[in-house]
């Protein structure tokens, strides 16, 4: 609890983060060797795909990370209008920029890989569209949050608008079971078990875990300075500024 | 080495994927790091000013 408390703090959240980033870091970049040689060089040929289906080694996790980033998001929102916590505040909005990435970078390799297997760049089916809209979403959050000029009322903004938006992610994660789409339905469960070659299945859970990590790291990042930003008239961001503190 | 950068004839696809996936998440990496020198800077030259207004 007192962790908690101290996290709460944004001047101990820029100290604490500040020893956790090189740490984050390097288990990322770890685990991204780590992933990209086993799914480059260790795992086989997919009978059906060829080549191509490696895109999912990038694909996947970056479609999983904008769902959970999304997620996270939602989260804070709800802590922040709950108990105006700001710290909250600052976790949202430091993560819709990395979350808007991973999502475009889960639509463009998913065209890159949709175009050689299913012969078109895009379809209007429900798992595309959905992913889309969660997109569209996260760049409604930063311009929301861009155009309100008090930070207290933008974050309480962007936090209904992160609550609201929330009942995309069950729309996304069921849109092939529930719509006839072109898109493959889920290979990786939790539950059930998945349909997939163990050389296949690691490498796609090691990225994962390395994009968990990135993100970990680049939120940090960005929350640092949205600290150093908002606290800009606090004595301890001034002797950080006038190089007496780091 | 030419047959692995050839990916069965899938490399155009393959390889935009994974050098989106390094330039993006690059992205991610340099701009807090800008962000915080202009930042900082931007501080620490308010300072300056209302010390020398004083």
């Amino acid at each position: 609890m007192r962790f908690y408390h101290r996290l709460a703090s944004p001047r101990h959240f820029y100290q604490i983060a500040g020893q956790w980033i090189p740490w984050l870091g390097a288990i990322s970049l770890i685990l991204l060797a780590w992933g990209l040689y086993e799914g480059l060089l260790v795992a086989p040929t997919d009978y059906q795909q060829g080549e191509s289906y490696r895109i999912i080694f990038i694909h996947v996790p970056a479609a999983w990370m904008s769902m959970f980033i999304y997620l996270i998001m939602a989260i804070a929102g709800a802590i922040n209008l709950v108990w105006r916590m700001k710290m909250a505040e600052v976790v949202l909005v430091s993560s819709a920029p990395i979350g808007a990435v991973f999502a475009f970078l889960a639509l463009v390799t998913g065209s890159l890989w949709g175009k050689p297997m299913w012969g078109t760049w895009w379809v209007w089916d429900a798992r595309l569209t959905s992913e889309l809209f969660l997109l569209f979403l996260y760049l409604g959050i930063i311009a929301l949050h861009g155009a309100i000029e008090d930070k207290r009322t933008a974050g309480r903004a962007v936090s209904i608008l992160a609550l609201v938006g929330v009942i995309n992610l069950p729309i996304i994660h069921f849109s092939v079971e529930w719509w006839n789409t072109l898109h493959q339905g889920s290979t990786v469960s939790v539950m059930g078990g998945s349909k997939m070659d163990s050389r296949m299945l690691r490498p796609l859970l090691i990225m994962s875990f390395a994009f968990k990590f990135y993100y970990g790291m680049i939120l940090f990042m960005r929350a640092r300075n949205e600290v150093l930003d908002r606290e800009r008239n606090t004595s301890w961001v001034r002797q950080i500024a006038e190089g007496k503190a780091s | 080495m030419s047959e692995f950068l050839h990916m069965g004839g899938y490399a155009f696809y393959v390889w935009t994927s994974y050098g989106l996936a390094f330039v993006l998440m690059l992205a991610l990496f340099v701009s807090p790091m800008i962000e915080k020198k202009r930042l900082i800077a931007g501080i620490a030259r308010k300072l300056r000013r209302e010390r020398r207004e004083k």
